[in-house]
This record gives C-alpha cells, structure tokens and sequence, in this order.
C-alpha cells in the first residue's frame, strides 16, 4: 500500500485496524470541497496515539466489578478498555461485513459503508462482544477529536480541522481588544506544535503572533 | 488498616485546599490558629504548571487532566430511583469536580453571581404569597436558616478576595444604570469595572430592552483589569483567549484558590498546606460529640492520626457527605422514613438554551472567556414569582461568550445529521454564525434523590463509594419548558435566520457534561431535624466539626453556587473567629 499514512509506526493498532479505521472514519468526516477529511486529518494516527495514552487503558476510571450493564443514564459500564473495546469491535464488524457482502468493510462501496456505521449508530447491528452504539460513540467522539484537537495528538494535521471552521487556534493578545468589536477577525490557525517546531513566533508571554487572512 | 503514626496536635485541621479550604485558613491563620491544611490532591503552582500555550489544550483540559478526580481510586455510584441498583460512575462525564490544591475552584468559568434574597427563603417567601401547595408534595426544599441581609457583608468581602468585575445595580436601595435591578442590595460597588459587552451580547441587550426585561453584564472573577487583592495577591488582567472554563489560566487571571489566596497564605508561619494527604475518617471521642483529629492516608499509603481542636470539612458536596457518613457523624437520611439528615437535600443545576443562527453576520465566537456575559434576571425570583406559577424555581438567561474551542463548541441547526458530508457542510457554515442563549436554572431537593453509602461498592481503601440517587423532577420540566418559551421570544426579537430551543432532558444521565454544580448532603439550616448544620455552618451534633461548602445547600438557586460557596467561607470563618473560639467547644446560638 502506497498511503501517505504508511509511514507512521503504529503502536497499537494492526496493519488491518488501520485500514478499517482510515475507511470509517472517511466516511464520519469526508474529504469533500470544503477540504480534506479525517483520512488525511490524520484521524487514524490520533486514534493509535490516544488508545496508548493513559485514556486507552482507561487508566483515570473505575474499574472494580461487579460489571453489570445498567441503564443508557448510568454511562459506560463495559468491562472493555477502549483498546480492547477497538480490537473487538473492530474485528466482529468485519466479520459481519464478510458474511453480509463478501468484503472487509475497508473494501465495501460508501453507501455500504454507511449502511453499516448507521446500523452500529443505532444499535441494530448485533456484535457478540460489544454493543455496536457504544463503539460507535466511541469512534465517533475519537474522530471529532482527532480532527478538532491540537495536531500535537496526531491528528489534525496542517491544522484542517480549524481551517474548516475558521478558529485561529492559540490565542492572541488582540483578542482583548477585540472582545467588543464587530469586525470579523480572521487569521492562519495557530497550533501548539506550530509554536513547539518553530514554525509560530511567541511574544514575552507565550502568546503567537498571528497572520490574518485578507478577505477575499 | 494499619495502626496510624499519632501526629503533633494542631489547633485547626481543614480538610480540602479549595475555594472554602483556602479561604477559611487565611482568615484562622491570620488570626493567630495554627492551620494544618490536608488536600487530597497533587500540589501546583500557578506559574509552573499552567503556561502558554500548553493551558489552551482543549483535549486534555475537556476530557483527561489530572486536575480532575481520579475515578480510578475514588467514584461515587448512581441510580435515578431506589428501585434501581446503583453502578459506579466509571469515567467522567455530567460534572467534573477537581483533585489538586485549589480543587475544582482551579477551573471554574468565574461566574460570580450573588443569590438572590429570594434563594435564602424560598420556602418561607413563597407559601406565604401562593399558600402551602405551591410547592410539590415531595419537595424538601427549605430555609436556609440565614438571610441575604446576614452575609450580604461576607459577599462583600469574598467579591473583594475574588477581584469580582461588575456594575451594582442596587447599591444601598438605589436602583443604577447598567446594573441588575433586581439583586439584593449591596453595601458597596464591586471593586472591579464590568466585562466589556460582546457583539452577540449586544443583539441580546436590544431585543431584551424591547421586551421589557434589563440586561447587564453579569459579574465575573476573571480580572476586567489588573487587581490587588484583600489578601495582597496580585492577579492580571484577562486575555479573553478562551479555554476558560474547565482550564487552569495561564494568566493568573482567573481568581482561584491558586491565584487569589494560597501565595501569601503560604507564607504564613501559622499555616501548614499537606498534599497528598487524603483524609479517610474524622474521629471523635467516647461521647461522640467531640472531634479529637482526623485519620488521613499519605502518597505512600501510611495512615497518620492527626489530633486536632477543631476539624473544618472543606471539600466537594459528595467528600463533605461520605466523610459524615464514614465518621458516624450526624444521623444518615433515610427517605422511606423521613428521618435522618446526613445525605438528604441532594440537589444539581438545570440548564437550557436557545440556539441562534445568523445566515448574514459572522462572529469571533472564540474570543471571550472569564464569564463575559450579558444576563436578564427579569425571569428570576420574585420577579418571576410575583404571580403563581405551576412550578417552583426560575432561572437566569445569559448570552456567554465563553471561547468557542472546536471539539465540542460547534452548533448546527436542529436536524443536521450527525455526521457525514452534511454535518460537515455545517459545522463549517455555522461555527462563526451562531450563539447561545443560555439558561441556567434553580433545581429544587426532593424526598427521593439524595446521597448515602454504596452497599456493593467501595474506593481504593476499601471504603464505601458514596451513592447517587437523583432524577429530574416534573417541577423543573415544566420551569424549563416555560423559559424555553420565554427565551425563545427574546431570541425571534433578534431576528435571526433561525433559532432553536433545545428540549429539556427528561431522565437525568450521567454521561453527557452538564454543570459541576453538585449541590447538598449536609444542608445548613434552623432546624437540626432537617439540616446538619446550624447557620455557623457547625455541627449539630459534634460542635468543633464545621462542614462548609456546595454541600450546605438545602436546594440550588439559579445564580450559579461558587460565589455563595466563597460567601459561606467568609461567613463561616467570621462565626468561628468572633464567637466559637472565645467559647470553644459550645453550640453557636
């Protein structure tokens, strides 16, 4: 495979995991006129970061039994660590997709592939280890943060995601003045890791020196 | 458990170095106590640890920072009635209380609003206008044993340690331009200038003076200039760069614990702060209604005795409740037979909103931040309650331009899909065209939602978890349904391209963030039959055991808890201060 996202090492997820991953995730948040989408965003790499971070293993959660399914209110009650809850979930759905179009879901038409994330969405595709909802709410709030959050977490990158919606990322200091003001303030988006690998300036406070973008 | 090394006698243990903790040592520090702070959480230090940009992260501060409570030592467990078995919370979600020095105050919103007299004697004020029935058969809700012209001067100062930013509206019975008209009267001006108003706070004002009601900007503890404060802590002026709340700043001008009181309380030779100390049991003597000290567990996991003359419980609703509850402290609610006070008058926050869609304008939705905010208080309190109503409560509705970061602030009209092309098409279209109007409404106490200890599940040191029995009640359905409509009018007078109400929840869920106002367990009041606390906010049963926080709240008012936590510190400080110590040991009258 020549994609451009071969060249990252993953640290958790199998060469099979990503391909599904990059698939679904295209599908959540498309590459489309407005720009690229979370293929290119980086979404996959995000995900393999964050399911080694302490948050994969659900490091910060409770994790005493007694394990019992309880109600939508009472949240997550799964036994699965979100590392586990993927390597399931992700597996179970390709062997639906098998028995139900002869294909891993990587290799299924779009509308396919959609017919497939709405049914886990809605809890209509029967998993026998996870619930299908809770892993799709799962990927679902996992791909909005790799494509929103700072690209030092692997996704996001070239800032696309703030580009999009027009946020600047890091604040600057005009935003005080600013604050009444109805002019449209627009400028080239800001990350941490631009100011981390130099490609931002900072003033005394830590603060980026913006670039605004000229209306057109 | 092993045998606990007794420690030296202190004069005054406070358990929790957040807005209360911190507060409360200062005032017995300067007056001469020797204070031994013991805070559960890591210690930190403003300048250090919260620095640009690192702080504007949304990713770690929204959903993983360690300062937040760890859940996987210490959780509470949930269940929306007693029929239902209760399961842990197992990750964050509808509120995120802190575990640092500072605690949860270290990444507020700032939202500085006094309540109103009104919220100190609801019960009273309403059945004597509307009669007995005007409150729901089940609903606890009560007095608070003290009234708004009692703390309005602890208001006063705590606004003057939190460099609170606003315009009186009422100073001293004279009504003035630019203030609320309808709070209580406030002996002085605040003693910070207002926020600025916002463009978006600005289409608000207007369609609100249309229609009768009277905007103004809602007061805020992040700094509208450079302050020095009551304690000598000097805090800068805010940068409205956002990631405010659920953030530390990295400006120091968010008035915290951090910022606002620890750096020259730190140097007091009468003050000791012990983090990492996390306090398991509060003991008492043979008569059990004398404190001799607390028992706490270090980094290590070694249990320390240590002995004290008076203990102050300064922690999060839930730790001031399990702690009474794990120490025998005050005889634990029970809801079948009405008995009992420890754990009842459980109460959270409601909020609404209505969002607003401007096909021709565009905003900077992601300046603002330190609670920058245009208010109407005109569907609040008596204002609202002058006629009955067929439910009890009000709220207040804010536009609040808080710093619209990408994860989660990105509205799209009702019926967008969830993802896909078209969720994208309008997150894209919609981000810098919408806003919020906000509203942030009273949650009344019931019989049947309040705290106990978990009968299955316990913490890391084998302790009893704390139990959440709580739902949402008709009542604040249907006061939500009315202020969806209220505000609805005020958002169709701004003549957007759409706007759109979003419908009250109807089963209270743990999962999606709400409000980290958890309210109650250990209520204050006049009456130890239906309070834990008397208005010093002592014990009614162990008189050198003061509980002092969120969990003195006998039900919640709409204003929004942290000033009147702030308040109750000064209060609660003064009492101790002027009257306990000159006769230790003795019931407060």
């Amino acid at each position: 495979m020549a994609e451009s996202s071969d060249k990252h090492a993953y640290g958790y997820l199998t060469h099979a995991e990503v391909r599904f991953l990059e698939a679904a995730c295209e599908r959540l948040i498309p590459t489309d006129d407005l720009g690229p989408g979370a293929k290119a965003a980086g979404v996959t790499v995000y995900i393999d970061l964050h399911l080694q971070s302490e948050w994969g293993t659900h490091g910060r959660n409770y994790r005493s039994g007694p394990w019992l399914d309880g109600t939508p209110q009472q949240g997550y009650q799964s036994r699965l660590t979100p590392q586990e809850m993927y390597r399931a979930a992700i597996r179970e759905t390709d062997l639906h997709c098998t028995a139900q179009y002869g294909k891993n879901f990587d290799a299924l038409s779009g509308e396919q592939q959609d017919e497939v994330l709405l049914a886990m969405e809605h809890n209509k595709l029967d998993l026998p280890s996870v619930s299908s909802r809770v892993f799709f709410d799962m990927l679902w709030r996992n791909t909005e943060e790799g494509f929103f959050a700072d690209p030092i977490y692997g996704g996001n990158q070239g800032n696309v995601g703030w580009k999009l919606l027009g946020f600047p990322g890091v604040s600057s200091t005009i935003y005080r003045e600013l604050l009444s003001s109805k002019e449209v303030y627009r400028a080239e988006p800001v990350s941490i890791l631009d100011i981390k690998s130099g490609k931002a300036s900072v003033d005394g406070q830590g603060f980026p020196k913006h670039i605004p973008i000229k209306p057109v | 458990m092993t045998t606990p090394t007794k420690l030296k006698p202190v004069d005054a243990v406070v358990i929790g170095s957040g807005v209360v903790g911190s507060i409360i040592s200062m005032e017995l520090a300067n007056a001469g106590v020797n204070v031994l702070c013991l805070e559960r959480g890591r210690s930190a230090e403003q300048q250090k640890d919260f620095v640009m940009p690192y702080v504007q992260d949304e990713l770690k501060f929204d959903r993983h920072s360690d300062i937040f409570q760890n859940l996987s030592r210490e959780t509470i467990t949930f269940r929306n009635n007693m029929t239902e078995t209760a399961l842990p919370m197992r990750e964050l979600g509808s509120f995120k209380p802190g575990e640092i020095v500072g605690g949860t105050a270290l990444h507020w919103g700032c939202n500085a609003r006094r309540q109103l007299p009104y919220d100190f004697d609801i019960r009273s004020r309403l059945e004597a206008r509307f009669g007995k029935k005007y409150f729901p058969e089940d609903c606890t809700s009560q007095d608070w044993g003290v009234t708004y012209e009692d703390v309005e001067p602890y208001y006063d100062q705590f606004e003057h340690i939190y460099g609170v930013g606003g315009t009186a509206g009422n100073l001293n019975g004279e009504i003035r331009a630019g203030g609320n008209p309808h709070e209580g009267e406030r002996s002085r001006e605040y003693p910070n200038p207002p926020t600025k108003r916002t463009p978006q706070g600005e289409l608000f004002a207007k369609a609100c003076q249309e229609l009768g009601y009277h905007p103004f900007q809602g007061p805020a503890a992040a700094m509208t200039r450079d302050y020095m404060n009551l304690y000598k802590n000097f805090l800068g002026e805010c940068a409205r760069g956002g990631f405010c709340s659920s953030h530390a700043c990295s400006q120091g001008a968010k008035a915290n614990p951090l910022t606002a009181v620890m750096p020259t309380l730190l140097k007091q030779p009468t003050f000791e702060l012990r983090p990492l100390s996390n306090v398991i049991k509060i003991l008492t003597d043979s008569t059990g209604k004398k404190a001799t000290g607390v028992i706490y567990v270090d980094a290590r996991g070694r249990h320390f005795e240590q002995p004290a003359e008076m203990v102050i419980l300064a922690t999060y609703c839930f730790n001031n409740t399990r702690l009474l509850l794990l120490s025998g402290i005050g005889k634990p609610y029970d809801p079948i037979s009405q008995t009992g006070v420890v754990g009842r008058n459980y109460s959270y926050q409601t909020g609404g909103r209505v969002e607003v869609f401007f096909e021709d304008r565009e905003f900077n939705p992601f300046i603002g931040g330190g609670m920058v905010n245009t208010s109407v208080d005109d569907l609040n309190g008596d204002v609202l309650h002058s006629q009955p109503r067929d439910f009890v409560g009000s709220a207040y509705i804010a536009v609040s331009t808080a710093g619209a970061t990408p994860i989660k602030s990105k509205p799209v009209p009702h019926g967008t899909p969830r993802w896909g092309a078209g969720w994208k098409k309008a997150v894209a279209h919609n981000y810098r065209r919408a806003f919020s109007l906000g509203i942030h409404g009273s949650c009344m106490s019931y019989r049947g939602h309040y705290l106990d200890l978990d009968p299955t599940y316990r913490d890391s040191n084998g302790l009893p978890l704390l139990r959440m029995t709580f739902d949402w009640h008709q009542n604040e359905q249907k006061m939500l349904h009315y202020m969806n409509e209220k505000v609805s009018e005020i958002a169709k007078a701004m003549k957007p391209s759409s706007y759109h109400a979003r419908a009250p929840y109807t089963k209270y869920s743990i999962v999606p963030y709400q409000s980290t106002h958890n309210m109650g367990g250990a209520a204050m009041g006049a009456d130890p039959k239906t309070s834990v606390v008397n208005k010093y906010m002592q014990s009614w049963d162990v008189p050198n055991v003061f509980v002092v926080g969120g969990s003195a709240f006998p039900q919640n008012g709409a204003q929004g808890p942290t000033e009147t936590i702030g308040m109750l510190a000064c209060w609660a400080a003064d009492g101790i201060k002027e009257v306990y110590l000159k006769k230790p040991g003795q019931l407060m009258v």
